[in-house]
């Protein structure tokens, strides 16, 4: 391989790159974009749940009840509604996402210390929200019902006694819960998805661009003039992937620096391991460029084949927004050749845990058993094809 | 009209021609739903969950068992103190802790006139999804097991706490009966499946057009056409009128596989699907044949329809994140979002079973919103014809 014929081929690449403009900004903007929907507009901390009140009761206790729900924060009040309503109606028409519904008993149940069922119907269509709201209620209904229970203690003059009154007011939690979350206390979307990200938009960059860049060749005709000219296949194929190397680094770099700057999120780990392991998941991403290259024949063609391999399985399959263990085992199986699930466990680790590379051996082995399989299929095709 | 004609049919003869795209255009589709059919899945269940039980009394151990009962949670590992935690979390083999200090078993047996007991839940928050779910599920556990220790003195009156007392449900309280309507078993399937559907057409009845127009441009043969005694309507319409029966092919397939191969009830009428989704292809191919004026080759017709109109419209659409979670302004640019309504048609119809009664001000919205683009996109178009 002669180091001036690639570079000659690597010129010839970025020119033409720089030429499309247009592609070249979406390419850059892209992961800035993402970023701050992601940031500003995208989580799942579910408030202002619509939630409507049927209270046949009326009493002071099931108006306790209602206010427990309204004052939790959680949920906004769109309608009291009359007993015996359209409930169907209500939800169908998104009006209400929730409605509780207080039972005539409710207060003399509660007072004679019986068992006091109240129902609380929820719109189930969106379920992840559906599960945060049943979260939600069950919690608030048990915080009620602790005061409700604690103010029978005191008013049979039970156990504990002393206190007076004045403590029975201040809710105690029976239970002292102290959740705690490391590496990302504020459960911040952003936190975790700038490694996803970074591991989407760099096979996108990678495996789109260098695809396209050759399928063009093909479509347009100049494959062949550049064939028969003293290029080996290897200067050719190293000449063109290395601009696309080069602007995915720079996405990378655009990534991080965006992140930091609008978010705060920093790199807790050292810069070397980052850009170590970066190179090698580019490697394999370049290469299988090059393989879909090596089958498509027309761009919208690499366009689709690329998405498929790619794109798809990188947001899909490596964890990045659908946990991995929450797949169907077949699915899950199917993971294990997606290089993104490595690259992204590793980015996660060095990023926002601060580790180094040691506990992720095993990871950056597949990563590396990739970039070797799908290189050498795509040298043995592209190469064969020549001949 | 019989030029119209002669259009679709050299639409349809290209098409057979680029044998090639005919898989891709309706194998593609099934392809990604079934990926993502599959792979959407955000229900957490077994979380890999450490145990740190300093206390090892029956309390404590009633108390694991509430958490490994659940199903939510399951135990991958105990170690003696929380210091040891961290490897764990570090290398992802776990993704919660459950700390149980020494003195939570007296604790409890004290009942509420003592000191509260105290639990500690430590969760790994790279992925902020999985752990604010896992971390609603354990303050569940606890609120449920706390109403349950608060309960017990008032009604077994003074006796001391005996063994039986973490078997005692005491009568009293107020329980909460949730009634989930049409998804009662939180499938978060059923949520994501409707919206892969949305999005799958976008990608055929959007992409392909301004692919098919550009390609035009891009071959030179745009300008053949021209020259020809055809209006310019005539012209568009014939483009876009094949990806119509491919987009309404696709559906039909994809609700097919929605409906048997996942599950998702159908509870509505197929028939106003397809009318409905007729009226959000009026969009998507506006769209389209807007975007291939402003572009001049397939990579950047391919580039601007994915990146700069279909990722920031699904995200916007409440296909995937919830718009009531959205900050207000944000709200209020939805509403331009075509997407957004075929959002709520497709989810009414298919799971709450709505009829034209509950959805008409989306088809509505869609009707306008879709007649607009259409038009705007003509006008470019014919102005970049002269």
């Amino acid at each position: 391989m002669r180091p001036n014929k690639v570079r000659a081929v690597a010129v010839k690449e970025f020119r033409q790159a720089a030429r499309d403009p247009l592609t070249l900004a979406m390419l850059l903007g892209l992961p800035t974009m993402m970023l701050l929907l992601y940031g500003y507009a995208l989580n799942f901390d579910v408030r202002h749940i619509r939630l409507a009140i049927e209270d046949r009761d009326k009493t002071a206790a099931s108006r306790d009840l209602g206010a427990a729900f309204v004052n939790s924060g959680y949920f906004d009040l769109v309608a009291d509604l009359p007993a015996g309503a359209d409930l169907e109606r209500l939800t169908e028409r998104r009006q209400a996402q929730a409605i509780l519904v207080i039972p005539e008993t409710y207060g003399r149940d509660v007072a004679a210390g019986r068992t006091a069922r109240v129902q609380l119907v929820i719109d189930g269509a969106d379920a992840n929200t559906a599960t945060t709201v049943l979260g939600y209620a069950s919690a608030i209904t048990a915080q009620v019902d602790v005061e409700v229970g604690r103010s029978h203690l005191v008013r049979s003059g039970g156990a504990g006694g002393g206190g007076g009154a004045g403590r029975t007011s201040a809710p105690l939690a029976p239970i002292d819960y102290e959740p705690r979350v490391w590496y990302n206390p504020e459960l911040k979307s952003t936190q975790f998805l700038v490694p996803g990200l970074i591991g989407f938009i760099l096979m996108l960059i990678a495996v789109l661009s260098t695809a396209l860049s050759v399928v063009r060749e093909k479509e347009r005709g100049t494959m062949e003039q550049l064939r028969v000219s003293s290029l080996s296949a290897g200067e050719l194929l190293v000449g063109k992937t290395i601009p696309y190397l080069s602007i995915s680094l720079a996405a990378t770099a655009i990534i991080l620096l965006a992140a930091r700057v609008l978010f705060g999120v920093v790199v807790r780990g050292s810069y070397l391991d980052l850009f170590a392991v970066t190179l090698l998941y580019l490697v394999g991403a370049l290469g299988l460029g090059l393989l879909v290259s090596s089958v498509a024949e027309s761009q919208a063609m690499a366009f689709q084949l690329g998405a498929a391999t790619s794109m798809l399985p990188s947001i899909l399959l490596s964890g990045f927004i659908f946990p991995i263990r929450a797949m169907p085992v077949a699915v899950r199986a199917l993971t294990y050749a997606v290089p993104a699930r490595y690259f992204l466990v590793v980015l996660r680790g060095v990023i926002l845990k601060g580790a180094g590379l040691a506990p992720y051996l095993a990871d950056l082995a597949f990563l590396l058993v990739y970039a070797l399989v799908v290189l050498g299929l795509a040298f043995a095709r592209l190469t064969r094809k020549e001949v | 009209m019989y030029g119209l004609w002669r259009v679709i049919v050299k639409e349809l003869f290209q098409l057979r021609h680029d044998r090639k795209m005919i898989p891709v255009l309706v194998a593609g589709p099934l392809i990604q739903m079934l990926a993502l059919g599959y792979a959407a899945n955000t229900d957490v269940d077994r979380i890999p969950t450490l145990l740190v039980d300093q206390d090892r009394t029956p309390a404590s151990r009633a108390l694991v068992d509430r958490f490994t009962g659940s199903g939510y949670f399951a135990l991958v590992g105990a170690v003696a103190t929380p210091d040891q935690v961290e490897p764990w979390l570090v290398n992802g083999s776990a993704q919660v802790a459950l700390v149980i200090p020494g003195g939570y078993g007296e604790d409890v047996a004290a009942g509420p006139a003592g000191h509260p007991p105290r639990v500690q839940v430590l969760a790994d928050g790279t992925d902020a999804n999985s752990a604010v779910v896992g971390l609603g599920y354990a303050s569940r556990i606890l609120a449920e097991v706390g109403a349950e220790l608060a309960r017990r003195p008032a009604t077994a009156g003074a006796g001391r706490t005996s063994g039986s007392s973490a078997t005692a449900t005491a009568a009293g309280g107020i329980e909460l009966v949730p009634r989930v309507w049409y998804n009662p078993d939180l499938k978060s399937r059923w949520f994501y499946v409707p919206a892969v559907l949305a999005m799958v057409l976008m990608l055929v009845v959007m992409m392909m057009p301004s692919m098919a127009v550009v390609r035009e441009k891009e071959i030179g043969t745009l300008e053949q056409i021209i020259v020809t005694p055809l209006a310019p309507w005539q012209l568009i319409v014939g483009k876009l009128a094949p990806f119509v029966v491919i987009g309404l092919v696709d559906l039909l397939l994809a609700t097919g596989l929605a409906r048997w191969l996942f599950g998702v009830p159908l509870r509505g009428s197929l028939t106003l699907l397809v009318l409905l989704t007729l009226l959000y292809l009026l969009n998507t191919l506006g769209l389209g044949l807007l975007v291939s004026t402003l572009v001049n080759t397939q990579q950047q017709a391919m580039m601007f329809s994915a990146f700069v109109v279909m990722v920031p419209m699904i995200y916007l659409s409440g296909l995937i994140f919830p718009i009531e979670n959205m900050p207000h302004p944000i709200q209020i640019v939805t509403y331009a979002v075509p997407v957004r309504y075929y959002a709520n048609i497709i989810r009414g119809i298919f799971l709450r079973g709505s009829g034209l009664a509950a959805l008409w001000p989306d088809a509505l919205a869609l009707l306008g919103i879709g007649t607009l683009l259409l038009v705007l996109a003509s006008r470019r178009f014919r102005k970049s014809l002269d």
